[in-house]
């Protein structure tokens, strides 16, 4: 098929177009025995007009395994230490390093070290375990927001929002990114082990890495009896 | 696919023969499911490198206790290397549907793996994330359906920055959405379009492919026009799909292909195109076009057909709708250049998918039906030669053709003479009584509006050419209505 040689002038200009010519139309046109009259033509979804096409498509996301290479390859570089204080983790390929950072030192809390998947998750966090101004207001009106993207409702107790997760989104119901906070006592060796005793799984092998559960907590102390105050520290006792 | 390093073939371990062979029997089979309704794919991420090396092991099927060893080693072992270095064994034993089998049947492997994926050593959950995509691959349902418990930690995780990670998620997320209804009726409440819609605001390409494939797979769910769609128009996705789509340099050729499909899917399934006209849908795909015809031209990059096909579908099914019509007395829309990209690649598909011309004609017809700007377009760029030329592909060049000639005496006049009468009478050779049909139709525009069209038929022995179909009775009206035209004026 020859195309005119100006036309991939044309294609490379500017738009516009020529005055189109005038139309004028004779009534005596597409009448019957004649039919014709101009359409638009449009296909639904499943229409067989779009087998070729779709036939192709799915090749192509077949093919990308057999045909196409893989990743391209990982640059490595001489092993180097992550920064981060107090984590000595080795990398030799920037990938590697990249994935441990957002996963350990990413959406981390400032109060109790711990590592959470999305800033979503850990502005929950921070709200419902330590800030005291959080718990003054939950007790007027809904405050826990509901986990999952999107979704805007919120309720009284992180009981309700579980449900909620539970019933409403079908989340696990040991979601590990909703654990009510728990002890409500000084943090102190024996909370660290309750804590850790109730990640047991059923299979009652520790799941490491709930990255919740893994660094002892540093909780915020109860209301305190008139008179009486403490102070403690916001350090983390030991990180594993 | 553009994103990776191009043009790393696997080295040919079957001559080309067979390869062509198994092409054409994965294409009978996709033809079939197409027809079924049952037309998926599954795509399967793995580092070709890392394959290769591994060449040997793939061969080995575990069993049970293996299986116990490495889970109770990735789980539990002393050493980070040998932790990863157990669920690496997993993995690629998970490439076995006998393991995988083995696997989903073994009490509380599926616990581990979740607990592994959600633990804070990175490395582990890579190579957690990559057994579950393992699992999300395969053809047995009961494997598939293991991996359930594991979806709100995989969308929750597309919230998070590495994107290596989030690519994987995708990806196994993607191949779950094909899996069954039911799978998708537990991703739904678990906030799968709005997490897709947190996620396409990543700078990472890889990462986009990954979700336009994902996403690709949500709208073409049979379920998609009543219970996906419109969530996915409610959501932002739409306006971040045509960002993706504008050209420029920035235009990653992979991610465009993924997206496009996602824009066809909405647009054919009808479900509100009104909406996807007011946010410039129109207008990205108009652009788009061009910039494809542009691209056809300079390099000889393989899969630009991949992009053409749904751009085509697009533009044509959104010019059916009448908010277009408003949207077309913009510039944008009669712009010649369109015209002009569109035979472009009309001549790029001749060559590389013939079979791609009739979804170009279709274009073509939608375009010009009502539009005098077009129809002149086609005459002033001198483009009816060439559409000539396609006649044997499809009838729709013969009704492009009328839509011209409808238009009047004008157009008819730059209609003629040239080669389009010896084309009508080759077609009216034809036995195919559709092509006949037309031929006729345009054969009475031109003979109403063109003065001396009638008498060059007569000249060129058209009489006899009538004659052959007096008798077939879908014509013999039309034919009998020419020949008086024709004689007696």
């Amino acid at each position: 098929m020859q195309l005119p040689p100006a036309l991939h002038a044309r294609l490379a200009g500017a738009p516009g177009s020529a005055e189109p010519l005038p139309v004028e139309r004779n009534p005596a046109a597409g009448t019957a025995p004649f039919r014709f009259a101009p359409r638009l033509v449009r296909f639904p979804r499943e229409h067989d007009f779009f087998e070729d096409g779709d036939v192709q498509r799915h090749l192509y996301l077949q093919d990308v395994l057999t045909q196409v290479g893989g990743a391209p390859e990982r640059p490595r570089v001489p092993e180097f230490t992550c920064q981060v204080a107090g984590c000595c983790q080795a990398f030799g390929a920037l990938d590697d390093y990249e994935h441990h950072y957002h996963a350990l030192h990413g959406n981390v809390c400032s109060f109790c070290e711990r590592a959470f998947p999305s800033g979503r998750l850990l502005d929950a966090h921070i709200l419902e375990w330590h800030d005291s101004l959080f718990q003054i207001l939950a007790e007027r009106q809904d405050m826990y927001q509901c986990l999952v993207e999107g979704c805007t409702e919120k309720f009284r107790t992180s009981r309700d929002r579980k449900e909620h997760l539970v019933m409403r989104h079908l989340y696990p119901v040991d979601f590990r990114f909703d654990k009510p906070r728990k002890s409500r006592g000084p943090a102190m060796p024996g909370a660290a082990e309750q804590v850790l005793a109730e990640t047991l799984g059923d299979d009652g092998v520790p799941s490491e890495g709930d990255a919740m559960e893994v660094c002892s907590e540093h909780v915020e102390p109860p209301p305190e009896p008139a008179g009486e105050r403490r102070a403690y520290s916001h350090r983390c006792l030991t990180r594993i | 696919m553009w994103s990776r390093e191009r043009g790393r073939l696997k080295p040919l371990r079957c001559g080309v023969e067979e390869l062509r062979c198994r092409r054409r029997e994965r294409e009978a089979a996709l033809r079939k499911a197409r027809r079924e309704q049952q037309l998926v794919s599954k795509r399967l991420l793995r580092d070709e490198a890392l394959e290769e090396a591994e060449e040997g092991c793939v061969a080995v099927i575990f069993g049970e206790a293996e299986i116990q060893q490495f889970l109770r080693l990735a789980q539990r072992g002393t050493e980070e290397k040998e932790r990863e270095g157990a669920l690496v064994s997993l993995r690629r034993g998970l490439q076995r549907p006998e393991t995988q089998q083995t696997f989903i049947r073994l009490e509380g492997s599926i616990r581990t793996l979740v607990g592994l994926l959600t633990s804070n050593r990175a490395l582990l959950q890579l190579e957690a994330a990559r057994c579950l995509h393992e699992l999300s691959h395969s053809e047995q349902s009961a494997v598939v359906e293991a991996c359930l418990p594991a979806t709100s930690y995989l969308l929750t995780y597309l919230s998070g920055h590495s994107s290596d990670f989030i690519e994987l998620c995708l990806y196994t997320l993607g191949n779950l959405i094909v899996e069954s209804e039911a799978v998708r009726r537990q991703l739904l409440p678990q906030g799968i379009v709005p997490a897709l819609a947190a996620c396409i605001q990543s700078p990472h390409l890889t990462v986009l492919e990954a979700l336009g494939y994902a996403l690709s797979q949500l709208l073409q769910a049979k379920e998609a026009p009543e219970k996906i769609i419109p969530s996915v128009l409610g959501s932002t996705l739409p306006q971040h799909m045509l960002q993706l789509l504008q050209p420029g340099p920035k235009l990653n050729l992979g991610v465009a292909v993924e997206f496009a499909w996602c824009l066809h899917y909405i647009i054919c399934s009808q479900v509100n195109n009104a909406l996807l006209i007011t946010q410039g849908a129109l207008s990205t795909l108009g652009l788009l076009l061009l910039d494809l015809a542009g691209a056809v031209q300079r390099t000889e990059d393989a899969g630009l057909e991949l992009l053409a096909c749904p751009v085509l579908r697009g533009l044509s099914n959104l010019l059916t709708e009448a908010a277009a019509e408003a949207v077309g007395r913009q510039l944008q829309l009669r712009d010649e250049r369109v015209v002009a990209a569109l035979f472009i690649l009309l001549q790029f598909l001749l060559q590389k998918q013939p079979s791609l011309l009739p979804e170009g004609l279709w274009l073509l017809n939608n375009l010009t039906a009502n539009s005098p700007s077009f129809c002149t377009s086609l005459l002033s760029l001198d483009l009816i030669e060439p559409l000539l030329h396609l006649l044997s592909v499809s009838n729709v060049v013969l009704t492009v053709l009328c839509n011209v000639a409808e238009k009047g005496p004008a157009y008819c006049q730059r209609l003629w003479p040239g080669p389009l009468l010896s084309s009508l009478l080759d077609t009216l050779a034809f036995s195919d009584t559709e092509v006949v049909g037309q031929s006729l139709e345009l054969l009475q525009l031109l003979f109403l509006y063109q003065p001396g069209a009638a008498q060059a038929f007569l000249q060129q022995s058209g009489l006899q050419a009538l004659q052959r179909h007096e008798e077939v009775a879908q014509l013999q009206d039309r034919v009998h209505a020419l020949q008086q035209i024709a004689l007696h004026g």
